[in-house]
């Protein structure tokens, strides 16, 4: 698959890049950080020239100024938490914002922990907080949130958020989680069969009935009134399941055009 | 009583061969570990030669090169005054190339294990090539590195054709311990030999206890 994009993206802003697996998300990241070449075009970040195919400019990835956060953390196993930190800074840098960072990602009392005595979650947060430690132009997030169970990732958004708003950080988050999207993207660009689709708010996007905003669950009882309780996950919703005829365990989805949750479908597998 | 130098010059080979070695084999490691080219190919496969070739094919391929009735031995001795045949300096050239896989080896599947993320995450960090290897990738294969500098010494104080054909038997010179074993048995000095054989066997054995023992803590606190 050919990966043919465009997108102009506004200083400051949280951009949700959205797409399946394999859509070419991740391929986007590390074109942007100067892990992969493009065959042709151009990254102009703060009207500095980043890449040119036509003039054979090619920044590396040192010369960049990008924080990365991958989707394997890529801590240091050789330095505690906080020489992971510090080791973004140069030699003669404050370390002052070691200690700031720790303390916004809640890692103060952890930080002369090994990495390998972390959980998923705190790990995370120590990817995070070096991945930013020396305030780059654009933070990168490659699908930071996958590998951590589901409160631990709400705390987690939480977090993001804050170090968002606090440091004004350009950021680009790759996710195929829609809610994740919602709760922290200002924008949203659709990637699908190599194209970006559209860019547009988050509420604008899944409003559309958009067919990968929908929520996909197993019916586990329906009433007389025709109402059917849905698994998802691990939370239940009742819809009114009365447009056609529904079975126990059938799977479905509800899809939230017009912002109403009640159109049930059962999926054609 | 039986004469030291041989287990001197023994020491000093093995000693200086493991540090040129380690020297050039961790960017050519480093380097072979990246993306692989026809090129790169080509080259690994020169790395690994020593390990098929017999030790007398390697030995008399040098021989030739470094004699003084040859192209490269007359430009040496020409230009920089320096004869290799039968010299310490020969020897340790010889035993560099030799042992060469030996060392390459442990230090490219070292780094090769390494999830390439940690290398783009210090690059992303604006950290250099050489300060990513030297802070970060180096430092997470220290089991890879002293697997690569013990099985060096350790080769190289059991090398025996190549050194033969090199650097011949001049005592205090070339004469290794392996060398002065087969001398000592030639001459039929069953109880030098004997020494010379059971401190070898000692100092190996000594060796790779001390690789295996750690190579198993570190194994335990395995990370990636």
């Amino acid at each position: 698959m050919q990966l043919r994009v465009s997108a102009k993206i506004e200083g400051g802003q949280f951009i949700g890049l959205y797409g399946a697996s394999g859509a070419g998300k991740t391929s986007i990241l590390r074109m942007l950080a100067g892990f992969m070449k493009p065959d042709n075009g151009f990254i102009k970040v703060n009207d500095v020239v980043w890449f040119d195919a036509s003039e054979k400019n090619n920044l590396e990835p040192q010369q960049r100024k990008i924080g990365f956060v991958f989707q394997d953390y890529a801590l240091f196993p050789n330095m505690n938490v906080r020489e992971n930190i510090a080791f973004a800074l140069s030699k003669n840098e404050s370390k002052n914002i070691v200690d700031e960072l720790l303390e916004v990602t809640g890692l103060t009392n952890l930080a002369a922990r090994k990495i390998q005595a972390l959980s998923g979650g705190q790990q995370q947060r120590v990817a995070l907080a070096r991945a930013i430690a020396k305030r780059p132009s654009i933070l990168l997030l490659d699908e930071p949130l996958s590998a951590i169970d589901n409160a631990m990732r709400l705390q987690l958004q939480d977090t993001l958020r804050e170090i968002h708003k606090r440091y004004a950080l350009t950021t680009i988050l790759v996710s195929h989680n829609a809610n994740e999207i919602i709760r922290l993207a200002d924008i949203v660009i659709h990637l699908e069969q190599g194209r970006f689709q559209q860019q547009t708010t988050p509420a604008l996007f899944f409003r559309n009935g958009n067919d990968a905003s929908a929520l996909t669950g197993n019916i586990i009882s329906i009433d007389e009134n025709g109402y059917a309780v849905v698994l998802i996950e691990n939370r239940m919703v009742s819809v009114s399941a009365t447009q056609e005829k529904f079975n126990i365990n059938d799977k479905v989805e509800i899809t939230c055009g017009n912002m109403e949750l009640r159109r049930v479908q059962t999926r054609s597998f | 009583m039986i004469a030291w130098a041989p287990l001197w010059l023994t020491l000093k080979l093995a000693l200086s061969t493991t540090l040129i070695l380690f020297i050039i084999a961790v960017p050519l490691a480093n380097w072979l570990s990246g993306d692989k080219g026809f090129f790169k190919v080509i080259v690994q496969a020169i790395v690994s030669m020593p390990l098929v070739l017999p030790p007398t094919v390697i030995g008399f391929y040098l021989l030739l090169a470094f004699s003084p009735a040859n192209v490269f031995g007359h430009w040496l001795e020409q230009w920089f005054n320096v004869r290799l045949v039968f010299s310490f300096s020969g020897l340790l050239i010889a035993s560099v190339i030799y042992s060469f896989p030996f060392m390459v080896h442990p230090i490219q599947s070292g780094l090769s294990s390494l999830p390439p993320s940690l290398k783009e995450a210090s690059y992303s960090l604006g950290k250099t090539k050489w300060q990513t290897l030297s802070q970060v990738l180096l430092p997470n294969i220290k089991p890879s590195l002293l697997t690569g500098i013990v099985l060096t010494f350790a080769h190289t104080v059991g090398e025996f054709g190549v050194v033969l054909m090199i650097g011949g038997n001049i005592p205090d010179k070339t004469r290794t311990a392996s060398i002065a074993i087969y001398d000592e048995v030639g001459a039929f000095h069953y109880r030098s030999a004997n020494v010379y054989a059971s401190i070898l066997l000692a100092l190996s054995f000594a060796i790779l206890l001390v690789l295996y023992s750690f190579n198993r803590k570190m194994q335990q606190a395995k990370f990636y």
